[in-house]
């Protein structure tokens, strides 16, 4: 199998714990890996992508355009931005809060909520919209929602790893006082689906 | 052996230990800088030496010395950062090494977090030097391994170029496990041929020269250039394609994507070019394309070659303008090139919806960024001239985004105070701010201070000092004192330094005390001679949030003041409103801008 997912986002939001975690869970099914991410400290509130590319012949860690099978967005704008990687008929899973960056506020761009949302339900297959600043919040940190979709993602048919293993893939890369938490994230965004 | 998902530059340091590296230096720089880290995380276990030097010059001569001593070296740097060592570098060459020394010199297409597109195969092949270019994170693991036999076998040092989709990309790797202390060293041996004289100079030139062809046969036999899609020794094919570095991948995918099987060659040395290779290639194939990112540096030696070997091969590439010079190349672009190049029909994409105007969202300061606090104290100081702001590489170049617009001039590592000065000689009446990191100051800042100082230049020198190296993911420095390991080193002091550079105006401020700061601010700037102001406070990642501020909305008059002056990601309008968002640091800035004083701390 082939399987390539992008995760776009807000640099701060998590993408790079997101691509690896999926990654070393493909890793430990016998399937060969490939991520790129956006590193360093400049990325800071900049829009980053994490591309993850698991099977069997393995190019280039880019993912090229209309070629994902899943779009994990962590931001809604962010989501419409990258939204030219994902094939036709892929799936969406997009937050719908919104981080509005200080642009909008010195009237150098806009942020058009309704048509960016449009925008995402015209071009994805399938989208699960996910409120990903209250979710997180729920489970006890706005810093885990990360965590949150890729327990939405584990619900989701087409992946080559159970559940459990994307958790343990996950708590690999968590300190041991945040455990319980991501547990938690994970689960919250596993629910969330059965309602989206 | 054990599976491990590794980054392409932490795929780079376990090579380097598998090799038996005693020595690691290097100076930080995006995409290079985790190939040191992660030496540093293994320095103890492995029982290696690794330093961040105060820059790439001194890396380099550190690990010349080493290898000088018969121990395996390494020193990593980004393109810019060889510039800096190319000194040592031009001759070392000449001089040549005993113990395996290895240069990790990453390179940014893109460019994403770089001045220039340099490209390193270049700057080796003008050094006389051997490159190494890796297609993914496991190639890069075993050339550098590679690397270090090469470099003891020709007795120079070698460069391995990885590019950014290598240094960050991650791949499944096994990796060995490496029980064994390295070798010791040998030990240096008195020699007159270690000390470079201009007639040394000359034989050691026409030795260099020689090894070029040593270097070239090894590289043939290195399994790093290979042949795929021409399997019979014997068939020819209309076209072909050769490629270098990540380009490999996206070739291969494109091929795949278009159902096109055509002959390519890899390579994976680019300089010295394995020759006999190349030729075989170009006589099985009617019309060559050469696809690599960046200049035509293997592409130029093709060319060369067919035409001393009077071909007739077709080559197409960069110098007929089929693949870009500049920027970074992806399966897309390879794509629609091979379209072109094989005279295939494209395929027509179904049409898709236009994509509504999205926010721009460039990389900001950080919320509680002391940087921001310091360029608006010196932006309310300077408020009225015509001052011109100086900046340098770091973080704080984001000063240069609205609503700051703090950073008039950049150009490289230490530039900013020489170019006040010189901006001064120009305008003598001009007031010149000259911005620097800490780290960068230590970097190459002081030669530029000193000059300023003995040639009398009136300008102000504002040291950023935050305690570390945050851009590329806070290496420590020599004003922290911590070593790359972990221990305790010798903290030099900037202000006593400062001082000590002949500077007779130094103050020290916290750069949240913002009344404070513009008082140094406007002193510094009325100072006549150099002046130099350290805005000391550690950087918001390191340290501990503290506090967090809210807005009153009973004395909030909308002003929008606080949105535009600071351009701080925490505070919005969310619901219309200004409104402090929870990644609020507490650095207070504005609440002391504030004109209704309607900002203050949020009690619990």
């Amino acid at each position: 199998m082939n399987l390539d997912i992008l995760i776009s986002g807000v640099g701060g939001q998590g993408s790079v714990l997101a691509s690896r975690a999926l990654a070393l869970a493909a890793m430990e099914q016998g399937l060969a890996v490939r991520t790129s991410e956006v590193i360093g400290m400049a990325q800071r509130e900049g829009s980053v992508v994490s591309h993850v590319r698991i099977g069997e012949e393995l190019y280039g860690a880019i993912i090229p355009d209309r070629r994902a099978d899943f779009l994990l967005g962590l931001e809604l704008a962010e989501t419409a931005r990258a939204l030219n990687k994902l094939k036709p008929g892929g799936t969406v899973l997009a937050s719908t809060t919104t981080i509005v960056p200080a642009t909008v506020q010195l009237g150098l761009s806009t942020y058009d909520r309704e048509a960016i949302t449009d925008y995402i339900k015209k071009q994805a297959g399938k989208v699960f919209f996910l409120d990903l600043g209250v979710l997180s919040r729920r489970a006890g940190h706005p810093r885990t929602a990360n965590v949150v979709i890729l327990g939405a993602l584990s619900t989701l048919p087409g992946l080559p790893f159970g559940p459990e293993q994307l958790l343990r893939a996950i708590l690999r890369f968590v300190p041991e006082q945040f455990l319980d938490l991501n547990r938690r994230a994970f689960e919250i965004g596993r629910a969330a689906m059965e309602v989206a | 052996m054990s599976l491990k998902l590794l980054m392409g530059n932490e795929a780079i340091a376990y090579g380097a230990v598998e090799a038996g590296v005693q020595v690691a230096t290097g100076y930080p720089g995006t995409p290079s800088s985790e190939v040191l880290s992660t030496l540093a995380r293994l320095a103890l276990e492995k029982n290696l030496y690794v330093e961040w030097s105060i820059n790439e010059k001194t890396a380099l001569e550190i690990a010349a010395g080493a290898s000088y001593a018969g121990a395996r070296a390494i020193v990593t740097m980004k393109q810019v950062g060889l510039n800096v060592a190319a000194d040592p570098l031009m001759t070392l060459a000449y001089i040549g090494v005993r113990g395996g020394l290895v240069l990790v010199v990453a390179d940014d297409p893109g460019p994403h977090s770089s001045q220039n597109e340099q490209d390193t195969r270049v700057f080796a092949r003008f050094a006389k030097l051997p490159v190494l270019d890796p297609a993914t994170p496991a190639e890069a693991r075993e050339m550098v391994k590679y690397a270090f036999n090469l470099s003891e076998r020709l007795s120079l040092p070698v460069i391995l170029r990885p590019t950014t989709r290598t240094c960050h990309a991650c791949q499944d790797i096994e990796v060995a496990e490496v029980t064994e202390r390295p070798r010791p060293a040998p030990g240096f041996e008195k020699n007159p041929g270690w000390v470079i004289m201009p007639g040394l100079a000359l034989r050691r030139h026409a030795w260099l020269n020689q090894q070029q062809e040593v270097a070239r046969e090894l590289l043939e036999e290195s399994g790093f250039n290979r042949l795929i899609n021409l399997d019979d020794e014997h068939e020819q094919a209309e076209a072909g394609i050769i490629t270098c570095g990540v380009s490999y991948n996206y070739v291969r995918e494109a091929l795949d994507l278009l159902w096109l099987k055509v002959p390519v060659l890899k390579i994976g040395t680019p300089y010295p070019l394995p020759n006999r290779l190349v030729l075989d290639f170009l006589t099985r194939v009617k019309r060559v394309l050469v696809v690599e990112e960046q200049e035509p540096a293997v592409e130029d030696q093709v060319i060369a070659l067919a035409w001393r070997n009077k071909m007739l091969t077709g080559i197409s590439g960069k110098n007929d303008r089929l693949v870009p010079r500049e920027g970074e190349l992806d399966t897309d672009k390879v794509k629609t090139i091979l379209e072109k190049f094989l005279e295939t029909a494209p395929a027509v994409p179904e049409a898709r919806a236009s994509a509504p105007e999205l926010p721009l969202r460039p990389p900001v300061l950080c919320a509680g960024c002391p940087h921001r606090a310091s360029f608006y104290a010196f932006k309310e100081a300077a408020r009225g001239t015509d001052a011109i702001f100086s900046g340098d590489i770091g973080c704080y170049t984001l000063g240069v985004m609205a609503p700051l617009n703090a950073v008039d001039t950049c150009l490289c590592m230490g530039a900013g105070i020489s170019i006040a000065a010189g901006l001064h000689r120009a305008e003598p009446n001009r007031r010149q701010v000259a911005f620097v990191g800490d780290s960068t100051f230590f970097h190459s800042g002081i030669p530029g201070l000193i000059n300023a100082v003995y040639n009398r230049a009136n300008v102000t020198l504002v040291v950023l000092d935050n305690r570390t190296t945050a851009m590329t993911g806070h290496q420590p420095h020599p004003g922290v004192g911590r070593t790359a390991a972990g221990e305790q080193g010798k903290p030099v002091d900037i202000a006593r330094l400062v001082e000590a550079c002949g500077v007779e105006f130094v103050r020290e401020v916290d750069p949240y005390d913002l009344e404070a700061s513009i008082n140094a601010a406007r002193a510094a700037m009325e100072y006549p001679g150099p002046a130099v102001v350290i805005m000391k406070r550690e950087c918001i990642a390191l340290a501990k949030k503290q506090k967090s501020y809210l807005i009153d909305h009973q004395l909030c008059t909308e002003c929008g003041l606080c949105l535009e002056e600071l351009g701080c990601p925490a505070i919005g309008r969310p619901e219309g409103r200004p409104q402090i968002s929870q990644n609020c640091y507490g650095c207070g800035i504005c609440a002391q801008i504030c004109p209704s004083k309607a900002i203050r701390e949020e009690t619990r």
